[in-house]
């Protein structure tokens, strides 16, 4: 059976609340059968929205939803066949686990055999045996929310939204959870479209990332690719580390462009964006992709003032003013070869051009 | 074994038990005080006219020491048959005294309560007696009044005998103790109480019914609206609490009257014809009417505060689950309001239960409740120990009705806000 790429397709959605603002502008958006696909933003930038108009929440002002290749647009929220998962986890607090587990079956007629069967299995999936007659009130939040990831899961449904699932835990339990999301999501192939904040969550569990901003994809790719590529100056700031060189293209050609800084010198960059001579442009350049004292021939190489030294036990975190710029950081693993990084002495710094990324000015 | 465990001390060497004890002591008078005027408040307006109703309703002490020496003489009487002697002398001489003190009014009002002629023939005996020779009063009282020989009505008396008595609570539902001490219903043309109650509860149930069917819409729009629309909603709900009692039920006079706007209205869409215009005042309907209204904030508040911690995302995760719209609101939203639902109800059926005003103006003689007929007994028969019976009766059906509240849904889930 061969999945289908466009299982979720939001075609030219737009979307205003107040009929001033449009909060989701020219969505086009394919998920495929079985995907994991993740909406990574900033607050207000649109993430609920698209899922509530996916859920049947909330009508899109124009355009249309295809589920499976079907318009959903007029089949009404409990006919869609998508659990959710609420961001507040949205329990039945009057009822018990087990009941909160066994509704989505009972609506559907399921035989009290089956149910008690599924609900098992749903709660084993989220390592929560025992638990079935608690209450949701009883239950830590680390716990209801499994049971919430178990409720949506557990009538088998072709697609789960997921918003902010795990943005009240803990470090360590939000951790788990990841994994044993991912973990559920792989053993049962449901197409998952899940909501963060968290971009290291996104990275870690996506197999695609829509980066939302302003009510539009900036960018949607795998996740390393949106790590070291990003394709507009937003993703490569809202993802990871990045320092950031403002300036002006004197020179181009097809793969390498000379970029002079406001402050007067010029380096070389990868040409991502900018097309022309004279457009201004922000090069972007990843903490990691910079070496100090490399042996390494590079096509860029500078001398930068150490201006303050972070210990991070795996590695050191070292702040420069080079070139104009007094935030830029380095990652620099701690081994005895680096014992000159100390506060104020000058250093050298070097960079392939191709790591550096000119991109739109914003 | 807790004896076995050392006592801890503190760093002085003082029982830490004591010392939390001395260092609460100072924290507990200061909260005593704090809640005092509240407390004093309480048993001023509260506790101490409850209890002097309780007391007066089977305070029997009146007639009692009206006929001391009567009732001393009855004692060894065995009620058969018309007493001796010196019942009667006993009778003529407590009698004497009243008349001299001038306090015999009462003592008729009162025998008359308990046997109706009483007034006439203690008055002709009071006109008679002046001319009373000594010796023989049982032939010259019975002679004024052929009552008088009897013996029903000296049974009538010695009823009167105990100093407390329940007969009042039983009067409140139409019941009496007869001659032989049993327990009988009043005559079928004079039971009127028991109508009374029957009425009131039913009254306050529907007025209870409907109020709930009318509230909970109201309350979850109220609920879900956005602000600017809610709050003037919920200012529509509040207005009737802003204006006087008296004029809301005056304006339902004007409305509800046989001339009045509504059947107006009902003669102009030809509903009905002009000459057979309903009543709908002065009557049970009026009382439906009126009450319902005045008793709604009381059912939309508390319904309102519930509804408004019920999260929409719980409705929505009903329907992201596969329950249609109807089956999310039954499975989930209702079970939810339900705490909100006993508060309401019980508040208004409570409330409802000893309504007066409203029923008095609108009521007519249909649709009194047995608030009226106390107030009525307060003012215009001045038995106010009936009226204190009947208070506190209505008062134990408040507490039972509560009571069967608790042990259904439970105390602890009534929310007011
Ligand atoms: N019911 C609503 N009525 C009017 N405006 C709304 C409504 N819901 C959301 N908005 C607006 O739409 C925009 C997008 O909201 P949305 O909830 O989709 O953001 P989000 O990306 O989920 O943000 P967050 O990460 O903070 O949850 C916001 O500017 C918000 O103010
Ligand atoms: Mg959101």
């Amino acid at each position: 059976m061969s999945k289908n790429s466009q299982f979720v397709r939001f075609d030219k959605v737009d979307k205003s609340y107040d009929g001033k603002v449009l909060v989701v502008k020219d969505l086009n958006l394919d998920i495929s059968e079985g995907e994991f696909i993740t909406m990574l933003g900033p607050s207000g930038s649109g993430k609920t929205t698209c899922l509530m108009m996916l859920a049947g929440f909330e009508t899109p002002t124009n355009g249309e939803i295809y589920l499976d290749n079907n318009p959903i647009s007029n089949i009404p929220p409990h006919k869609r066949g998508i659990g959710m998962v609420f961001q507040n986890y949205a329990l039945f607090p009057h009822m018990t686990v087990y009941e909160n587990l066994a509704f989505p079956l009972r609506v559907r007629k399921v035989s009290k055999g089956d149910i008690d069967k599924k609900v098992d299995k749903a709660l084993s999936m989220v390592s929560l045996t025992g638990f079935e007659n608690r209450m949701p009130g009883q239950l830590s939040g680390g716990q209801q929310q499994r049971v919430a990831v178990a409720r949506a899961l557990v009538f088998d449904p072709a697609v789960v939204l997921m918003d902010e699932p795990l943005g009240a835990l803990d470090k360590n339990l939000r951790e788990s959870m990841q994994y044993e999301i991912k973990h559920i999501h792989e053993s049962i192939g449901v197409t998952v479209v899940y909501v963060t904040h968290d971009q290291g969550e996104a990275l870690t569990m996506s197999n695609r990332i829509a980066v939302f901003n302003d009510g539009k994809v900036q960018q949607l790719s795998s996740p390393d690719k949106l790590y070291e590529e990003p394709v507009n100056s937003f993703v490569a700031e809202f993802i990871g580390e990045n320092n950031r060189f403002a300036g002006q293209v004197t020179e181009i050609t097809k793969d390498k462009c000379k970029v002079k800084l406001n402050e007067g010198s010029e380096i070389l960059a990868n040409p991502i964006t900018v097309k022309s001579n004279g457009e201004k442009t922000i090069v972007s350049l990843r903490p990691e992709r910079a070496l100090i004292n490399s042996k390494e021939k590079m096509e860029n190489n500078f001398k930068g003032k150490i201006e303050e030294v972070i210990y991070h036990g795996d590695h050191t975190r070292v702040r420069l003013d080079l070139l104009g710029n007094k935030d830029f950081i380095l990652k620099v693993p701690n081994s005895s070869a680096n014992m000159e990084i100390k506060l104020g002495n000058q250093i050298n710094v070097s960079w392939n051009s191709f790591d550096a990324r000119a991109l739109d000015p914003k | 074994m807790s004896s076995e465990i050392q006592k801890i001390l503190t760093t002085d060497g003082i029982p830490l038990e004591e010392s939390l004890r001395k260092a609460e002591k100072k924290n507990k008078l200061k909260a005593f005080l704090l809640v005092c005027p509240l407390l004093l408040f309480l048993i001023i307006t509260y506790v101490f006219p409850i209890g002097d109703m309780l007391f007066r309703s089977v305070d029997d002490r009146m007639v009692t020491n009206m006929l001391p020496k009567t009732y001393k003489a009855m004692e060894n009487w065995d009620g058969k048959d018309l007493p001796d002697e010196n019942v009667f002398e006993a009778f003529y001489l407590d009698y004497k005294k009243l008349v001299e003190e001038k306090t015999f009014g009462k003592l008729a009002t009162q025998l008359n309560y308990e046997k109706n002629g009483f007034k006439s023939i203690l008055k002709k005996l009071k006109r008679k007696m002046k001319k009373f020779e000594e010796g023989d009063y049982k032939e010259q009282i019975m002679s004024v009044h052929k009552r008088w020989a009897n013996v029903e009505y000296w049974r009538a008396l010695k009823r009167r005998a105990p100093a407390y008595s329940y007969s009042k609570y039983l009067k409140g539902i139409d019941m009496y103790e007869d001659e032989n001490g049993k327990i009988v219903q009043v005559p079928e043309d004079r039971r009127v109480h028991k109508i009374l109650w029957v009425r009131t509860v039913e009254v306050a149930f529907f007025v209870t019914v409907l109020c709930f069917l009318m509230a909970y819409p109201i309350a979850h729009l109220l609920a879900t609206l956005p602000m600017k629309y809610s709050n003037l909603l919920m200012i529509c709900v509040l207005l009737p609490f802003w204006t006087s009692l008296l004029v809301r039920t005056a304006s339902w006079m004007i409305l509800l009257q046989q001339q009045g706007i509504v059947n107006d209205f009902f003669v102009w869409i030809g509903l009905v014809s002009d000459d057979n215009r309903p009543e709908m005042m002065y009557n049970k309907t009026g009382t439906y009417v009126a009450m319902t209204q005045i008793l709604l904030p009381f059912m939309v508040l508390p319904l309102y505060s519930v509804m408004k911690t019920i999260s929409p995302s719980l409705m929505r995760a009903g329907k992201s689950l596969g329950g249609t719209p109807f089956i999310a609101f039954w499975k989930i939203y209702f079970p939810l309001t339900i705490p909100g639902i006993g508060a309401g109800c019980l508040l208004v059926f409570i409330l409802a239960i000893g309504y007066y005003i409203t029923p008095a103006l609108v009521g007519g003689a249909s649709g009194t409740l047995i608030s009226n007929q106390i107030a009525f007994h307060m003012k215009s028969t001045l038995d106010w120990s009936f009226a204190s019976a009947m208070g506190l009766m209505l008062l134990a059906g408040v507490l039972a009705i509560y009571w069967v509240y608790n042990k259904l849904v439970g105390v602890d889930n009534i929310k007011l806000g």
